[in-house]
């Protein structure tokens, strides 16, 4: 659509202006204070310059957080996303079936995070969970709590769980967009059911898998709550992501300065990485358009 | 190639249809001939589309059977019909390039990568993208998307049938001429059958070697464009072709003679004992304003000029009728009687068209 | 004719493929769902036992079943109060972020202005905050302006993601209806007020629902924020769930009870929104 100029219509984005930069701008600047000080408590504080991103910069533990949380991404980007898809082409297309699977699809997203945390914290307990008794019946040996490798397992089927649905509603919408004539055109070109979905399907379905992306990593780089419940970042820092890690050091140990750079620094990445898909989004849009 | 039967064929999108109303389409039976032009002519809602989807596989008919030269293909899908299909929108695969958009029907078929890259070249000329070949569809403009749609249905040689669904709704008007003329001269060249849906009677007639017109879920006739104009076999084809529409009036007929309002018009034929409601049609073309005595009365009210003819609207004994006047004949305001040419009048019982014996 | 002997094959065959792949389809669904559900499932029948039914015998579903817990938790205001709580700030949530959105979104779609396309993604990287970072500063932030443990505190708090989104999803909606809509509103006299509420709004109701339906969601998922920004006036259902962790360890039943009430409010949400859910998870953008 075309725009016109209007140097005005600030005033209609005045309100979320003022409101963000209340609840975004001002904690952000305390933040950026706290990364450049230290404090022995009473409220004095000195200046400290960049120590503490050096601090944080060359910290194991964090390094270690790091590679933990971007392995988890990497993972469940890996499994949602084609699942989703793979789930998105199965639905039915229209009547009341599909309603029923939207729903309940939709179910998982809408409960809150620590109670997903609590089901799957339940579910998986040897002594009283469904998974975890029938996976001891069966004779393999599972526990979250002690095990590292069961406690990724946990964390990741129940991210599967909570967020696959998603990226399937997503596809789906893409999918819905298809004309039936693609379809119908498709069969009379002997296309096969691969070509359906290599060019027809998959096109069509490109932007809405960018959102997908983008909001898959997003949040499962921030995630804190569920595995946090599950597990509390254990056995040992198995399971410790960096928001788990943030959360310990600043509400825990009130090491605020660290705290802080760390914060920043996560901040930075997030951006970093969420500013490659918009810009890829946005060309791709220009692209549609041309 | 082959010929197409309709046998018995009916449809209704309902699971139990109790009466023919509940029928989007009504039993034909019908045997298209191989190789010719049909154009299905209709006004939307008459069934033209579901007619077409049967043919092409999607729709399964509710009764009758469809056949492809002597092979029953009722049961059969879509891909086992061996048929081409153009739609209304542009159906092009947006990541591929104009080529192998082009070549994707003979790949899938498995054909020879030579004869697919001469094949394409031929039609890409004939679409006039010989230029653009290498770009990918997407972003093209939609008429350039609907050619090579356009192309895509033409580019297999040993089709069924050519399915054509509305394809020129979003061509420009400069161009629909052009790409019409060409699938004209391509349908000579080849000898396909083609089968072209339209609401649209200029695309109909100036395409079609036979019109197949289409009202309220029946064929109401089939027929060269001449023998719809000359001869509508249903009052709705009177209307639907032509510009204006025939003139449709109440009528008794008595042997030879019509009456309208006690007036008397000579008929070419002579007709029985009609039953039901009895119509005189005739075409505006075939009506002529007079001053002469003979004729009938009407209060002209308002003449049209055309270009190539006027059209005078008049007032016949409460009716509304169209007259055709010529350039040549001139208009006067003494002229307020017409006649009718007896031959060119049809009689219609019902809507249908009755033929009657010689006078 | 070959393609004849062709056609009559292939007719037979698509015929008998027809109904295993109709299956195969619903195979893959009711798989999907059943993982989904059965941990619902678990949560809900360990909601209608007792604590000596869940630790001493392994039931597939309540043998004895009883509503003791769902009772404890209807029945005491420190639990029930959580579920006022959450739907307070949820609600005050939806209502601020649509109403800053609705005007910035108007703008976002229709004008070219200094700094837009900066301000937009500037926007957007706020959805992309962690919360943990904002956690400990927020704390502060109300804290200083004697907001902490209260509704309006977490409803702010929450507008840091939520406006973002808002703004995101309606813009895309209102990108959608054409402009022509606004010079005719205008050249029929209508002020721009008058325009927006009585002409542009019902265009883009099914936008508002969504984007309302997304403000719901993440505002009532959200724990991090809304537990550390409260303690008691304030505190969210999500949070109060830790009380079931006594002394005489954790008291199972109840807490799949408070779980189960947690899902309630999200499934009646979804059954409104049903038939935009679709179209909504694309953000307007298919």
């Amino acid at each position: 659509m075309e725009k016109t100029v209007n140097h005005k219509a600030w005033f209609l984005v005045l309100p979320v202006l003022v409101l963000v930069a209340f609840s975004a701008v001002i904690p952000l600047m305390t933040v950026v204070n706290y990364s450049v000080q230290d404090s022995f408590g009473n409220n004095q504080f000195f200046w400290v310059g960049i120590e503490w991103f050096q601090e944080i910069l060359t910290s194991e533990r964090i390094h270690n957080a790091l590679g933990r949380q971007l392995m988890f991404s990497a993972i469940i980007l890996a499994i949602e996303i084609p699942l989703g898809v793979f789930i998105a082409l199965n639905m039915p297309k229209r009547g009341i079936w599909a309603s029923v699977c939207l729903v309940l699809m939709a179910l998982p997203l809408l409960i809150p995070w620590n109670v997903v945390g609590t089901i799957w914290q339940v579910f998986g307990r040897v002594d009283i969970g469904l998974l975890g008794h029938t996976l001891a019946a069966m004779g393999i040996d599972y526990n979250y709590t002690q095990d590292a490798f069961d406690a990724w397992v946990t964390v990741i089927v129940m991210d599967v769980w909570h967020w696959t649905s998603l990226v399937a509603l997503l596809a789906y919408a893409g999918l819905q967009s298809i004309p039936e004539a693609y379809y119908q055109a498709a069969k009379i070109d002997q296309a096969s059911r691969w070509a359906v979905f290599r060019y027809i399907e998959l096109p069509k379905m490109q932007g809405v898998l960018l959102i997908a992306i983008l909001l898959r990593f997003m949040d499962s780089f921030m995630i804190y709550t569920e595995p946090f419940v599950v597990t509390g970042g254990g056995p040992g820092n198995a399971t410790t992501f960096l928001s788990i890690d943030l959360v310990k050091m600043a509400l825990g140990q009130f090491d605020l300065g660290p705290a802080a750079a760390f914060s920043i620094m996560y901040f930075l990445v997030i951006l970093l990485i969420s500013w490659v898909f918009y810009t890829v989004m946005t060309n791709l849009d220009k692209r549609e358009g041309a | 190639m082959a010929k197409i039967t309709l046998s018995h064929l009916a449809h209704s999108y309902l699971p139990h249809p109790a009466s023919e109303d509940d029928f989007a389409l009504k039993e034909m039976n019908h045997v298209w001939e191989d190789g010719a032009a049909y154009a299905l002519l209709g006004p939307s809602g008459c069934g033209k589309t579901t007619l077409l989807n049967i043919i092409s596989g999607l729709l399964h008919p509710s009764q009758g059977s469809i056949l492809f030269g002597d092979t029953d293909v009722t049961e059969a899908p879509t891909t086992a019909r061996n048929i081409a299909q153009v739609f209304q929108f542009p159906v092009v695969y947006d990541t591929m390039t104009v080529r192998d958009n082009l070549a994707f029907p003979l790949k899938n078929r498995g054909a020879e990568p030579a004869y697919i890259a001469s094949r394409v070249a031929q039609i890409a000329e004939m679409i006039g993208m010989e230029d653009q070949l290498g770009r990918r569809a997407r972003g093209l403009t939609a008429d350039a998307k609907q050619k090579i749609s356009l192309g895509r249905g033409m580019v297999r040689e040993d089709v069924n049938a050519i399915l054509f669904d509305e394809p020129l709704t979003v061509i420009d008007p400069h161009m629909k001429w052009a790409l019409r003329t060409q699938l004209k001269s391509l349908h000579r060249e080849f000898g396909h059958t083609m089968i072209y849906v339209t609401h649209d009677q200029t695309e109909a007639l100036t395409f079609a070697d036979k019109v197949v017109v289409m009202y309220d879920g029946r064929v109401v006739q089939i027929g060269t464009p001449e023998e719809l104009f000359e001869a509508p076999g249903h009052t709705f084809v009177g209307y639907f072709i032509g510009s204006p529409g025939m003139n449709v009036l109440d009528a008794n007929i008595e042997g030879d003679r019509a009456y309208i309002n006690g007036a008397e018009i000579p008929l070419s034929r002579g007709y029985g004992e009609l039953g039901g409601r009895v119509q005189i049609g005739v075409r505006p073309e075939f009506v002529s304003l007079t001053a002469d005595r003979d004729g009938l009365p009407v209060n002209v009210r308002r003449i049209e000029d055309v270009g190539r003819h006027r059209i005078v609207r008049a007032d016949f004994f409460g009716t509304d009728i169209s007259i055709i006047a010529g350039e040549e004949t001139p208009v006067s305001a003494d002229m307020n009687r017409v006649t009718f040419r007896p031959d060119k009048i049809g009689v219609y019982v019902d809507d249908w068209r009755v033929t009657g014996g010689a006078a | 004719m070959a393609h004849t002997a062709a056609t009559t094959g292939s007719a037979a065959r698509a015929r008998t493929i027809a109904l295993p792949r109709i299956n195969g389809r619903a195979l893959v669904m009711i798989a999907y769902l059943t993982f989904l559900l059965l941990p619902i499932y678990w949560l809900l029948n360990m909601s209608l036992k007792t604590n000596t039914e869940i630790l001493n015998t392994f039931t597939l579903w309540p043998n004895d079943i009883t509503f003791d817990n769902y009772r404890t938790i209807l029945t005491d205001p420190a639990w029930y109060m959580g579920y006022v709580n959450s739907l307070i700030y949820v609600v005050m949530n939806t209502v601020i972020s649509l109403a800053v959105a609705l005007p910035a979104a108007y703008a976002f779609s229709r004008y070219h202005f200094m700094g837009d396309k900066h301000l937009f993604f500037w926007l957007l990287t706020n959805r992309m905050a962690p919360p943990a970072v904002f956690a400990l500063p927020f704390f502060q932030l109300y804290s200083s302006v004697g907001l902490f443990d209260t509704h309006i505190a977490v409803a702010l708090a929450h507008c840091l993601f939520n406006v973002p989104l808002a703004v995101w999803i309606l813009e895309g909606f209102m990108r959608g209806v054409p402009k022509e809509i606004d010079e005719t509103a205008y050249i029929d006299g209508y002020s721009f007020p008058r325009f927006f509420v009585k002409i542009f709004m019902p265009l883009i109701a099914s936008g508002i629902g969504v984007a309302a339906f997304f403000c719901f969601m993440f505002s009532w998922v959200e724990l991090l924020l809304s537990r550390t920004l409260t303690t008691v006036d304030a505190k969210p259902i999500a949070a109060i769930m830790t009380r079931t962790q006594g002394a005489a360890g954790i008291d199972w039943g109840v807490l799949a009870a408070a779980g189960i009430l947690t899902i309630i409010p999200g499934a009646l949400v979804i059954y409104f929104v049903r038939n935009y859910i679709a179209k909504g998870f694309a953000l307007g953008r298919v």
